[in-house]
């Protein structure tokens, strides 16, 4: 159980603060791809995350207005939902779904800009992406923004005032993990906002190793909702997560050529 | 009666329509919605005096799963 976690772990515990609030959980996660919302509902519930993706959709006409709706299932009351501009190839058609995004959530600030670039690779459109920022930026939105691992088109980014810069692992939906981890180091030791790994992952260890990089958070999707088990991986996740990010924190030791003995050499048994 | 375009495809209304009076129509009341028209946002408590002109594009969102 949470409550009965021992001392020493709530000591080492550190919040994840973004536009200045603060989050327990490093894990965010999408809300598509799922076999139904109930599913939706029991894999956010077991990631433990509390910021959670949606996208901005025109409604069918002629919908029933009972049917279960996505945020029925992850309520705003109890979530930081975080509107996106999945689908988005303009910066000005980014910045009019996040308006629309603005007015459904209550004026809430806070969203994913991604702007893609073409649909074999879902890239982000790098020039697009700075002028949709600078926009909303501007607008009085805190952007969490979806980046190429590029750490000059990331400083840019955080130049201009984005909240968080999100790379690419690898591309989106693809579960291919991290590619380049030293291009995200290059964008960690310089980045002073919160820098998160948004898409690519595909398994637990993927997660991990974004963590012992010392990024702050991971973003995913399809690595959960497209597992076999979701909650299973939802699970596995948030636990990946929270050790990578404790690795992190504690330091591993060297990598050394040869081999180091665990156990003393003096006071061995001889066997005569 | 006159057209506008809703979410894309063209939809036939009462002239002088309100936005409220649109929603009304379509049954979505009491959804979670945001509506823009002409690409302009229309927050909700304007609904009611907002009267579309023909032609308008209405655009009707609501937020769904994504990643």
């Amino acid at each position: 159980m949470l409550m009965t976690k021992p001392d020493a772990a709530q000591a080492i515990q550190e919040n994840l603060t973004i536009a200045g609030r603060s989050y327990r959980s490093r894990l965010l996660v999408g809300s598509g791809k799922y076999r139904d919302l109930e599913e939706t509902r029991a894999a956010t519930e077991a990631s433990g995350a509390e910021i959670i993706t949606v996208a901005i959709r025109r409604v069918n006409i002629g919908q029933d207005p009972g049917a279960p709706n996505l945020l029925d299932v992850v309520p705003p009351s109890r979530y930081t939902i975080l509107p996106n501009t999945a689908g988005c190839y303009t910066a000005a058609d980014a910045v009019h779904t996040l308006k629309l995004a603005r007015e459904l959530l209550d004026g809430r600030q806070l969203v994913k800009l991604e702007v893609l670039g073409d649909q074999r690779t879902l890239f982000p459109n790098m020039p697009e992406t700075l002028r949709a920022a600078e926009t909303l930026v501007k607008d009085g939105f805190e952007v969490m923004v979806y980046c190429s691992d590029d750490p000059i088109q990331a400083k840019l980014l955080e130049d201009m005032g984005c909240v968080a810069i999100m790379p690419l692992a690898s591309l989106i939906g693809s579960g291919m993990g991290i590619l380049n981890p030293w291009n995200l180091s290059l964008i960690l030791e310089q980045a002073q906002v919160p820098v998160l790994v948004d898409a690519g992952i595909g398994t637990a260890s993927d997660a991990a190793i974004a963590m012992e990089l010392g990024c702050d958070g991971v973003l995913m999707n399809t690595a959960i909702a497209g597992a076999r088990d979701p909650i299973r991986m939802a699970h596995a996740m948030r636990l990946a997560v929270e050790a990578g990010r404790a690795a992190y924190l504690a330091g591993r030791m060297p990598k050394r050529f040869a081999a180091s003995p665990s156990s003393p050499m003096a006071g061995r048994v001889p066997a005569l | 009666m006159m057209e506008i375009e809703l979410n894309g495809t063209p939809h036939m209304i009462l002239i002088s329509q309100t936005v409220y009076g649109l929603i009304a129509t379509l049954d979505l009341l009491g959804m979670r919605l945001a509506v823009a028209v002409n690409r302009e946002v229309v927050p909700p408590q304007l609904w009611p005096q907002r009267i579309l002109k023909e032609l308008d594009r209405v655009e009707i969102v609501r937020a769904i799963g994504g990643g």
